[in-house]
């Protein structure tokens, strides 16, 4: 628990393909694993050379997703996010 | 009984429905467009799209059964599997080609379940083809939002000391699910055991069945 890699979702709206699902931008997660690296679809949806990325596996709480409201605050998303998409954060602190 | 007057029932004393008939939208048209274009310029021809059609129909649920009967019965499998999924099911004969397959393991303490909110992302080469709801805007959108909801709408109502996980099949990667093996089947086959490993217990939103079930 304790060396978990804490990474911050760009929370940015470009144009265009992006595979950065819009309710996790902006959102906290930590590392669950590292894939690839694959090639940017961000590239290869308009036919140029996609330049080879790490793809992140990252985990998100319920309550960082959707804010207190949610019912099971503990359970989790995971998502596939190229490295590009995502900024070193700070990890929260304890409850 | 006059006739007449039953004119506008079938045969089955039903009465008839006008057909559900729509123009082929835009993307229909397309399609037939770009395939009756690939054919004319030489690029491809009927049967090879008629051979790609009958691949896909071939490959069904069946196929990621025999993958969990395996993993329940078959240790070394199972450590492979979990190590690299798309290597351990390659060997087994089902290719996932360029994706990459990820295999998560349902106990009682967690529960995995699989969507693609982006699109329909599916192991196709494990599962077929994907059912309509998990290709529906409710399914995508709801089952990141409140999976406990959804899963109970599927019959599955998970207790608060299970761990939902929700996995968005956003990029490279493909799910299956390797549901728990059910109680009072430790002396089955991997032949037996996979008639009980349906297609929604490999996507998460069911359980293997029962063997009294069967």
């Amino acid at each position: 628990m304790s060396k978990r890699t804490y990474m911050r979702v760009r929370a940015d709206m470009p144009p265009g393909h992006v595979r950065t699902p819009a309710y996790l931008r902006g959102k906290l997660g930590w590392v669950e694993r590292t894939l690839g690296p694959f090639p940017n679809p961000e590239q290869l949806a308009y036919r140029h050379q996609g330049q080879p990325l790490p793809l992140m596996r990252m985990r998100f709480t319920m309550a960082e997703v959707w804010g207190d409201g949610t019912q099971t605050p503990d359970d989790t998303i995971d998502a596939e996010i190229y490295s590009h998409w995502l900024e070193p954060a700070e990890a929260p602190h304890a409850p | 009984m006059p006739h007449d007057h039953h004119d506008h029932l079938s045969p089955s004393g039903h009465p008839y429905r006008p057909d559900d008939d729509h123009p082929l939208t835009y993307w229909q048209q397309m399609e037939i467009a770009v395939r009756e274009l690939l054919i004319e310029k030489g690029v491809t021809t009927a049967a090879e799209i008629n051979a790609q059609i009958d691949a896909m129909d071939a490959r069904t649920p069946a196929n990621g059964a025999a993958v969990v009967a395996r993993a329940w019965t078959d240790p070394a499998f199972r450590a492979a599997l979990f190590e690299d999924a798309s290597a351990a099911t390659r060997a087994m004969g089902f290719d996932i080609g360029p994706m990459r397959l990820i295999a998560l393991e349902n106990t009682p303490d967690v529960h995995n379940v699989v969507v693609c909110t982006l699109c329909s992302c599916y192991p196709r080469n494990l599962l077929g083809l994907p059912p309509d709801w998990y290709k529906s805007r409710a399914y995508r959108s709801r089952t990141v939002r409140e999976p406990r909801k959804v899963l109970a709408e599927f019959g599955l109502t998970l207790p608060a000391t299970t761990t939902v996980r929700v996995h968005d099949s956003t990029a490279d990667m493909r799910y299956i699910v390797i549901p728990a093996r059910p109680d009072g089947t430790d002396d089955w086959s991997a032949e037996a055991l996979a008639e009980l490993v349906t297609r929604d217990s490999m996507v998460g939103t069911g359980a293997a069945k029962a063997p009294q079930a069967l």
